[in-house]
C-alpha cells in the first residue's frame, strides 16, 4: 500500500490545527476522527445528503466532496463554532423554536446551508430558502419546520 | 409559509399542566450545538474499523474463501470469515414454524450468499481507507446460481431453492378467515374483481446508517455494544442464543440515534461479527454502514402482491367483505419476518365496518435484501390495499369516494369496536376528521378547480388516504405466526429516583431516535411531583446496566406515549408515594394523604409552613438516615414496569386482540398531472391526525410531518429496484431519490383528540402514519385518470413514467379489474 502523508494546517471555528493527514483522507474524516469534532456527520458516501456541509474560506461545502489536503491554509467553520458561548445563534434558536430538527443528524449540515445561505441573501423568499437547502436531506421532519425555522431567523 | 396548522379540537378544558403543552425539546441544544452523540462518534484507544466484503452475486455457491493476501497489510488487525462464526456461533433462533423455521441464518454469509450486498467477510484494520482497501485483497471465488427476484415465480418449478433447507421458497403460509364468506358474496348486488396490486419496496433510509463500537471485557467475558440498534431487547435475545452467551454477557448502550423507522432493529447479525472481532483481536472494533451497504443489505420494506381479490358490495357502496391473497416478498432472510405475515391483521377491515374477509397470505424468499420492519410495518401494506380498495371499488361503480368512505368507516359511536378478528379499536371520529380535511382543502370547490386545471392543459385529482397507527403490540401475536413460540403481552421499564441532592433521575427503557422522550418524560413527571421540568432529568439513550428495561424494550412500533410513558408515570408514582412516607415520618406521623407537592418539595396541606425540600429526601434517604422508623421502608429509586392488559388469542381462530391503541390519520391530496409527460405535482395537501391525548403536540405534529414526507417520497420517488439477477439498481441517493426541500408540496395539518379508554394517560401510540401520503396520492392520481383512459392504480410506486404508462396505455397499464353483477 503507498501511503503519501502531507502536513495541512487548517484553521477550525478560529482554532489552527497541524496534522500529518494521508493524502486521501477525506476533509470530513479529517474533522470528525483527526479532531474529534463529531458535529458534521456523515449520511451518505456520493455527496447527496449535505450532513457533512462546512463553510470553507466563506463558500458553504460538503466535507465529504473534498480532500483533507485541499484544506490546507484554509478557514472551516463547523456546527460547533455557531453559538456565541452558552448563546445559541438566531438560526439554532430558531430551529429549537420551530421544532426543526428531530433526530438531529441533518442538523449541523443544515445548520452550515442556512447560515450560508442567510449570509448571503438575508431576507430570502421561501422559494429561495428550499433552494438554499436543497443540497440538504433531513428524513424525519419533512423540511416544512426547517423551512419555518430559516424564515423566521432571517426577519 | 408552506404550512397551515388548525389546532385540535379540545376534548377537555385545558388544565394548568405540562402534559398538553408544547414545551421546547430538551434534546435541542446538544443536537444544534453538535454535542450529541452517536455510534461514529464513540471512539475508543487503538480501536479498529471493520469493513465488510460483500456478495457481487444475487445468488451464488461460496467456493473458496482467502484472507491471507488482505492479512499480510500492515495496520490489518485481522478479518472474519463465514467459516468461523459457524463454528464459534449457533444459527440465529427463527421466529417462523416450518419451512421457514428451517433457516440456518448466520451473522456471515456461511457456503452460499443469497443477495448482492450479503456480508461475506469481515477486515479489521488501523484505518478505515485501510480496512477499505485491505477487503478487495480478499479473494472468494463464487460459483453463481440462476437468482428469483419476482416473488410471483419464487414457487414455480424451474425456481432456483435460496435455502435447501426449508425445501422451496416458501417461508410461511397461512389462512386468515373471519366471517361468513359466502354469505357475504350472496348477499353482494356486485362483485369487484381486482386482478393484482403491488405494494413496492422499500424503507426509510435513516439519514444515519447502521453502526456499532464494541469492547470486550476478557475478565468477566462481556462485551460493551455501543450501537444504534433501536430494539435492543430483540437484538439481546437473538444475539445472546446465538453467541452461547446470557444476557448479562451483552451490555447495549445507545445515545442519540440518527433515525430508525424501524430500519435500525434487525442489525443483530453485524452486532455478532462486531463482537467475535473484538473478542478476537483484542481490541475495541468500530463499525459504520456505507450507505450503499445500507442500501443493499438493510432491513427492505415489505413487498407485496395482492392477487385475486375479489370484494363484495352493495349497489348503495355498503361493502360487505373482501377475499385476496397476499404474497410477501421477505427477500433473503427472515431477520424479523415472517412477523410481517400477522401484523397486517392489527389493522384487518381498515376503517371499515365490513365483516367477512379472508386473507391467504404467504411469504416467500428472493434474491433480495431482507425485509425487517419499516415505518408503518406490514399495517401499511395492508391499508394500502385497503383503501385501493374502497377507490377502485367507488370508481367502477361510479360512486363518490368521499360517500363509500363515510357510509363504511366504522362510527364513532360503535367505539371501542371490535373488528372481525377480534381487535379492539379504542376510539376516534373518522367521519368528523374526513369532513375537517375536506373542509381544509375546499373540497367544495374540487369540481371548479379541476376544470380551471384542465383549462390549462392539466388533469387534476383529489384522493383521500384513511389509516390507522396501531400501537403497543401484543406480542402473542407472534404465536398465530408460530405456536411454539413463548412471546406474549408487551412491556416497558422506567426508574425515577431522587438522588442525594434531590435531582429527580429518570431513565428509560427506550432508544429514542428523535421522537423526543426526554422532553415528554420530563413533562409527565413534573405534572406528578409539581416541579420544573428542569428539575427532572432524564438520561439520554438506553443503558442494559440501569436496569430500566424488559424484553421488549426499544423505541418501535408506535409505543412510547402509552408504554414508555405509562412506565414514567407508574415510576413516578411510587416515588411520590414514597416520597410522602418519608416526610409523612419527619413531620412526627403525618398520614400521606394530609401532603401536597409544591415548589420542588412536598408540604403538609394545611400548613404550608411545614415544608420538606426533595434535597431533603434524597439527602435523608441516600446519606443520613440514622434514626428512622424501622418500618420506613423506601429507597426513593422506584422501578415500574408497565404491562398492558392483554390474552393470548384464539390460536385456531385466530382471533383476539393484537393491539392497544389505534391513532388514526387521514390525508386529503390533490395534484395535478401533466398528460403530456406524466409529470405531476401535489399541489395541495392536508394531514388530520388524531392520537388521543397529546402530550406534547409540537412533538406530534413533527412525526405526523415526517411521516407525510417519507410516504409522499415513497409513493412518487423511493423504490429498491432490482435486476433479474439480483442487483440492486439504487444503491444510493443518487438512485434512490428522497425528497429534497424543492420537492416539498405546501402542506396543511389539523388534529383532534379522542382520548384512548385503555391508556392511563389517554394517549396512544403514533408516528408511523401508516402510509397515509402512499393511499392519498395513489387515490388522487387514479381520481385524476378518471375519464381519460380510466388505469387502475395498481402499484404503491408511482413515478412520472408509471403515471405517463397508465395516461397512454391504460389497458396494458397493469391492475385489471371487472365488476361482476353478482
Amino acid at each position: 500500500m503507498v501511503s503519501t502523508e502531507q502536513r495541512i494546517s487548517v484553521t477550525i471555528n478560529g482554532t489552527t490545527y497541524e496534522r500529518e493527514v494521508e493524502a486521501r483522507k477525506l476533509l470530513i474524516h479529517f474533522i470528525r476522527d483527526d479532531l474529534d469534532l463529531t458535529g458534521s456527520h456523515i449520511g451518505c458516501d456520493t455527496g447527496n445528503c449535505g450532513a457533512c456541509s462546512v463553510i470553507l474560506d466563506g463558500r458553504l461545502v460538503k466535507s465529504c466532496m473534498l480532500l483533507a489536503v485541499q484544506a490546507d491554509g484554509s478557514a472551516v467553520e463547523t456546527v460547533e463554532g455557531l453559538a456565541d458561548g452558552d448563546e445559541l445563534s438566531k438560526l439554532q434558536q430558531s430551529f429549537k423554536d420551530h421544532h426543526a430538527l428531530q433526530c438531529g443528524y441533518c442538523t449541523p449540515g443544515m445548520l452550515m446551508s442556512a447560515t450560508a445561505l442567510l449570509r448571503a441573501n438575508p431576507h430570502p423568499s421561501e422559494d429561495e430558502i428550499k433552494k438554499g437547502l436543497q443540497g440538504n436531506i433531513c428524513r424525519c421532519t419533512g423540511y416544512w419546520n426547517i423551512f419555518e425555522a430559516v424564515k423566521a431567523a432571517s426577519e | 409559509m408552506t404550512t397551515t396548522t388548525i389546532a385540535p379540537e379540545q376534548t377537555e378544558v385545558a388544565q394548568e399542566t405540562w402534559k398538553g403543552q408544547s414545551v421546547p425539546r430538551k434534546e435541542d441544544r446538544r443536537l444544534l450545538e453538535g454535542q450529541g452523540v452517536f455510534v461514529d462518534d464513540v471512539k475508543r484507544h487503538g480501536m479498529g474499523y471493520i469493513h465488510f466484503v460483500r456478495s457481487p452475486y444475487g445468488h451464488a455457491h461460496i467456493s473458496s474463501i482467502d484472507v491471507s493476501k488482505a492479512e499480510e497489510i500492515g495496520g490489518v488487525y485481522g478479518t472474519l470469515t463465514g467459516e468461523e462464526v459457524a463454528s464459534l456461533t449457533d444459527p440465529f433462533f427463527q421466529i417462523s414454524s416450518v419451512p421457514g423455521a428451517n433457516l440456518k441464518d448466520y451473522a456471515l454469509a456461511v457456503g452460499k450468499v443469497r443477495y448482492v450486498g450479503e456480508a461475506v467477510v469481515a477486515v479489521v484494520a488501523e484505518t478505515r481507507e485501510l480496512a477499505r482497501d485491505a477487503s478487495e485483497l480478499v479473494e472468494i471465488e463464487y460459483e453463481p446460481l440462476p437468482a428469483v427476484t419476482d416473488a410471483r415465480h419464487a414457487r414455480d418449478a424451474d425456481a432456483p431453492t435460496l435455502h435447501e433447507d426449508a425445501g422451496g421458497n416458501l417461508m410461511w403460509e397461512g389462512v386468515y378467515e373471519w366471517g361468513d364468506l359466502d354469505a357475504a358474496f350472496a348477499e353482494a348486488d356486485k362483485i369487484v374483481k381486482i386482478d393484482e396490486l403491488h405494494f413496492h419496496r422499500f424503507n426509510s433510509t435513516p439519514l444515519e446508517t447502521n453502526g456499532a463500537l464494541v469492547e470486550y471485557n476478557r475478565g468477566i467475558g462481556q462485551w460493551t455494544i455501543h450501537t444504534n440498534n433501536q430494539f435492543p431487547g430483540f437484538a439481546a435475545i437473538m444475539m445472546g442464543p446465538a453467541m452461547r452467551c446470557g444476557l448479562d454477557k451483552l451490555r447495549f448502550v445507545t445515545q442519540d440515534i440518527g433515525g430508525g423507522f424501524g430500519n435500525k432493529i434487525t442489525s443483530h447479525p453485524q452486532l455478532v461479527a462486531c463482537c467475535l472481532l473484538a473478542r478476537k483481536l483484542g481490541r475495541p472494533v468500530q463499525w459504520t454502514e456505507w450507505r450503499t451497504d445500507f442500501h443493499m443489505s438493510m432491513s427492505h420494506g415489505n413487498e407485496r402482491w395482492f392477487q385475486n381479490t375479489e370484494v363484495a358490495v352493495k349497489d348503495d357502496g355498503t361493502l360487505l367483505g373482501f377475499r385476496t391473497t397476499a404474497l410477501d416478498d421477505a427477500g433473503a432472510w427472515l431477520r424479523y419476518e415472517p412477523l410481517g405475515g400477522v401484523i397486517w391483521a392489527q389493522v384487518t377491515p381498515g376503517m371499515y365496518r365490513w365483516k367477512h374477509i379472508r386473507v391467504d397470505f404467504q411469504q416467500v424468499a428472493t434474491n433480495k435484501a431482507p425485509c425487517s420492519p419499516n415505518r408503518g410495518y406490514s399495517r401499511m401494506q395492508h391499508l394500502w390495499f385497503t383503501e385501493r380498495m374502497i377507490d377502485i371499488v367507488a370508481h367502477e361503480l361510479g360512486l363518490d369516494p368521499v360517500e363509500v368512505r363515510k357510509r363504511n368507516y366504522i362510527r364513532a359511536d360503535e367505539m371501542p369496536y371490535e373488528t372481525p378478528n377480534g381487535c379492539v379499536y379504542d376510539s376516534g371520529d373518522y367521519a368528523r376528521m374526513l369532513d375537517i380535511g375536506l373542509d381544509l382543502i375546499d373540497y367544495a370547490g374540487i369540481e371548479a378547480r379541476r376544470e380551471e386545471a384542465e383549462s390549462r392543459g392539466k388533469l387534476l385529482g383529489v384522493g383521500i388516504g384513511s389509516t390507522l397507527d396501531s400501537g403497543t403490540n401484543n406480542f402473542a401475536q407472534s404465536q398465530l405466526i408460530n405456536p411454539e413460540l413463548q412471546f406474549s403481552g408487551n412491556n416497558e421499564v422506567a426508574t425515577v429516583k431522587l438522588d442525594i441532592f434531590g435531582e429527580i433521575v429518570v431513565t428509560l427503557g427506550t432508544t429514542p431516535q428523535g421522537q423526543g422522550h426526554e422532553t415528554t418524560a420530563s413533562q409527565v413527571v413534573a405534572d406528578i411531583l409539581k416541579c420544573s421540568l428542569e428539575d427532572v432529568h432524564v438520561r439520554s439513550g438506553h443503558d442494559s446496566y440501569w436496569n430500566s428495561h424488559a424484553g421488549f424494550s426499544g423505541t418501535y412500533a408506535s409505543q412510547f406515549a402509552v408504554t414508555g410513558l405509562t412506565a414514567v408515570k407508574g415510576a413516578t408514582e411510587m416515588l411520590a408515594a414514597e416520597i410522602k412516607q418519608l416526610a409523612g415520618a419527619v413531620f412526627g406521623g403525618v398520614p400521606p394523604e394530609a401532603l401536597e407537592f409544591a415548589d420542588g418539595g412536598v408540604r403538609i396541606a394545611e400548613s404550608p409552613e411545614a415544608f420538606l425540600p426533595f434535597m431533603a429526601c434524597g439527602a435523608i434517604i441516600n446519606a443520613n438516615n440514622a434514626g428512622l422508623p424501622d418500618d420506613l421502608n423506601v429507597t426513593l429509586n422506584c422501578r415500574y414496569v408497565y404491562k398492558p392488559p392483554f390474552q393470548v388469542p384464539d390460536i385456531e381462530r385466530k382471533f383476539g386482540n393484537l393491539t392497544l391503541t389505534y391513532a388514526t390519520q387521514i390525508h386529503v391530496a390533490v395534484v395535478e398531472i401533466d398528460p403530456e409527460t406524466g409529470y405531476y405535482d401535489i399541489v395541495d395537501y392536508v394531514a388530520i391526525d388524531d392520537c388521543g391525548k397529546r402530550i406534547n403536540p409540537q412533538i406530534v405534529e413533527g412525526q405526523v410531518m415526517g411521516a407525510t414526507a417519507q410516504a409522499l417520497g415513497a409513493v412518487m420517488h423511493e423504490q429498491f429496484t432490482y435486476d433479474e439477477d439480483g442487483n440492486l439498481l439504487t444503491p444510493n441517493f443518487y438512485d434512490y431519490h428522497v425528497p429534497h426541500a424543492l420537492d416539498m408540496p405546501p402542506l396543511k395539518t389539523g388534529s383532534i383528540e379522542s382520548p384512548s379508554p385503555f391508556t392511563e394517560l389517554g394517549t396512544k401510540g403514533m408516528g408511523e402514519g401508516g402510509g397515509a401520503g402512499i393511499h392519498s396520492v395513489c387515490a388522487a392520481i387514479q381520481d385524476a385518470l378518471r375519464g381519460h383512459g380510466d388505469a387502475v392504480v395498481w402499484d404503491s410506486s408511482n413515478p412520472y413514467h408509471r403515471v405517463w404508462e397508465m395516461l397512454q396505455h391504460p389497458a396494458e397499464a397493469g391492475g385489471s379489474v371487472s365488476v361482476v353483477s353478482a
